[in-house]
């Protein structure tokens, strides 16, 4: 039990330590979402013409989920480059506690995002249903979860001068085939099938329905398992990553 | 404070890094730990440290067993690594703190223990500055600070003053002797010179091949003839200035780089 509770602790004061770099830092939040804000202003009106607000900022969510997050890693590199991670290694922090805390603080940091894309979305003349989009605040945790976990353990794995290149393009066919941008039903066969395989297509599908207030549909409830599903084995894989010797 | 036998390394791939060392450190003594580079050096400080798990032998860590009880050990010793671990960005005083509170202290007992590990290494007052602000010495003492934070009774030093000039060699070199006088820390260090191994130890270790091929006092090792420099090459058939890592000019060489990290000794014996 008291493993337990050195774990929380642990994990705790990392997620502190984190957050409040990237909270004074500021730059890490804004860069992360420029790209899918640009989407919103300067997409968005044209997009209204023939769609909804409500379809289009729960793609916007993904994008900045993947472009973001996904991205997470980074820090990592540059910790283990500096000799940081070594440092933590050699304390008797659990090394689960000193992934998850980053981790966490990678998902407030999206959290912040995803709040910043609602409101210029409801600004814009979004009418997405209020406990939807709170409900939908919580899958963006759990997908913050899985998404820095994994970049994470990306990371530690190609090193530092492959990861931005590999990690840049590698989302960008995880957002066009969620649907970001026009909605997968539309889609030929082949494109639609290739989409299925993916996991961010059944969370996104489920944010559109939270935005337009269907709680109680299949749709959701699939969206809320590939995120608890993702979450628990991408945590256990960058855990896995991380406690390797010479990660 | 250690002691280990027939502690080996074998890396996937069947290359044998080390092959057995058996080594006994004393409480309160300063000793140094030469060889030549791929000699397992540094395969044998990450195995004490932790942070690689040895595939054969056993060894006690400030009474600890290594094997069974690595977290005891992590909880009892300092490490400094060849690099350092210093982040350029953040300030270092906020790290530091961080560092100390995962050694289990309440952030008022941090605070004060930062404080006083900072103003005995002459660092009060660069708390807030970010780490790529620090001058090469003043780094490598907060790499000193890092290590000593928890008052750990066993420090381990990989290549402490590679890199920094004479005068923050010498500076770094009191501050060790003076906490091994006043606290009785035990200091186990590598080095790639002669004279630091041969002023700052009282007790040399040299590997070679993977395994410990001589030992003794400085003093003994060069029975009263010959330079340490002599008794390694003859040992080694090496001379050890030639094992310099590639990019590091050397004592006497001006600093004005900011002291940033040389060459990792990761990969080494890999």
């Amino acid at each position: 039990m008291s493993e337990v509770k050195d774990i929380l602790r642990d994990t705790w004061i990392v997620f502190l330590h984190n957050t409040r770099i990237v909270l004074q830092q500021r730059v890490g939040i804004v860069f992360g979402v420029v790209q899918p804000m640009l989407y919103l202003v300067l997409f968005g009106p044209l997009f209204a013409t023939i769609g909804t607000w409500e379809t289009l900022v729960p793609g916007l969510l993904i994008q900045v989920a993947l472009l973001s997050t996904g991205l997470a890693g980074f820090g990592i590199v540059f910790d283990a480059r500096s000799g940081v991670l070594e440092r933590l290694r050699v304390t008797p922090a659990h090394r689960v506690s000193l992934l998850l805390g980053r981790v966490l603080s990678s998902s407030v940091t999206l959290l912040i995002q995803s709040v910043m894309l609602i409101a210029v979305g409801y600004a814009f003349g979004m009418r997405a249903w209020l406990p939807g989009v709170l409900a939908t605040l919580v899958l963006m945790t759990l997908l913050g979860v899985s998404l820095a976990a994994l970049s994470n353990a990306i990371a530690l794995n190609i090193g530092p001068e492959m990861f931005a290149p590999v990690m840049s393009t590698g989302v960008v066919p995880l957002i066009l085939l969620s649907g970001a941008f026009l909605p997968m039903s539309m889609a030929p066969g082949w494109l639609d099938a290739l989409s299925r395989a993916t996991p961010f297509r059944y969370v996104l599908e489920a944010v559109r329905d939270l935005f337009r207030g269907e709680y109680a549909t299949g749709t959701v409830v699939a969206g809320v398992a590939v995120a608890l599903v993702m979450s628990a084995l991408c945590v256990t894989v960058g855990t896995r990553v991380f406690n390797r010797e010479n990660a | 404070m250690i002691k280990t036998s027939g502690l080996s390394k074998t890396f996937p791939g069947g290359v044998d890094a080390v092959l057995g060392v058996d080594l006994t450190v004393e409480a309160g003594e300063i000793v140094g730990f030469l060889g030549p580079n791929g000699a397992g050096k540094t395969t044998t400080m990450r195995m004490l440290t932790t942070l690689l798990r040895p595939t054969g032998g056993t060894a006690t860590v400030a009474g600890h067993d290594l094997l069974a009880d690595p977290r005891g050990v992590r909880r009892r010793i300092g490490y400094v690594s060849q690099g350092g671990g210093i982040g350029p960005a953040t300030p270092v005083g906020d790290e530091l703190l961080l560092h100390a509170m995962l050694y289990g202290m309440r952030p008022g007992r941090a605070r004060e223990r930062a404080g006083e590990i900072l103003e005995r290494l002459d660092l009060s007052g660069l708390e807030s500055k970010p780490g790529g602000a620090l001058s090469g010495g003043q780094r490598r003492r907060f790499d000193l600070a890092f290590g000593l934070v928890h008052g750990p009774s066993l420090l381990f030093l990989d290549e402490p003053t590679t890199g920094l000039d004479p005068q923050s060699r010498a500076n770094l070199w009191d501050h060790v002797r003076r906490l091994r006088a006043e606290e009785g820390l035990t200091v186990f260090l590598t080095t790639h010179y002669l004279d630091e191994a041969d002023t700052l130890a009282d007790r040399l270790f040299i590997i070679d091949h993977g395994a410990i091929v001589a030992e003794g006092t400085p003093a003994e090792l060069k029975g009263g003839t010959g330079t340490l420099d002599d008794v390694f090459l003859s040992i080694t058939g090496r001379s050890l200035r030639e094992d310099r890592p590639t990019g590091d000019p050397g004592p006497g060489a001006p600093d004005g780089t900011g002291g940033g990290p040389v060459a990792r000794a990761a990969d080494e014996g890999r």
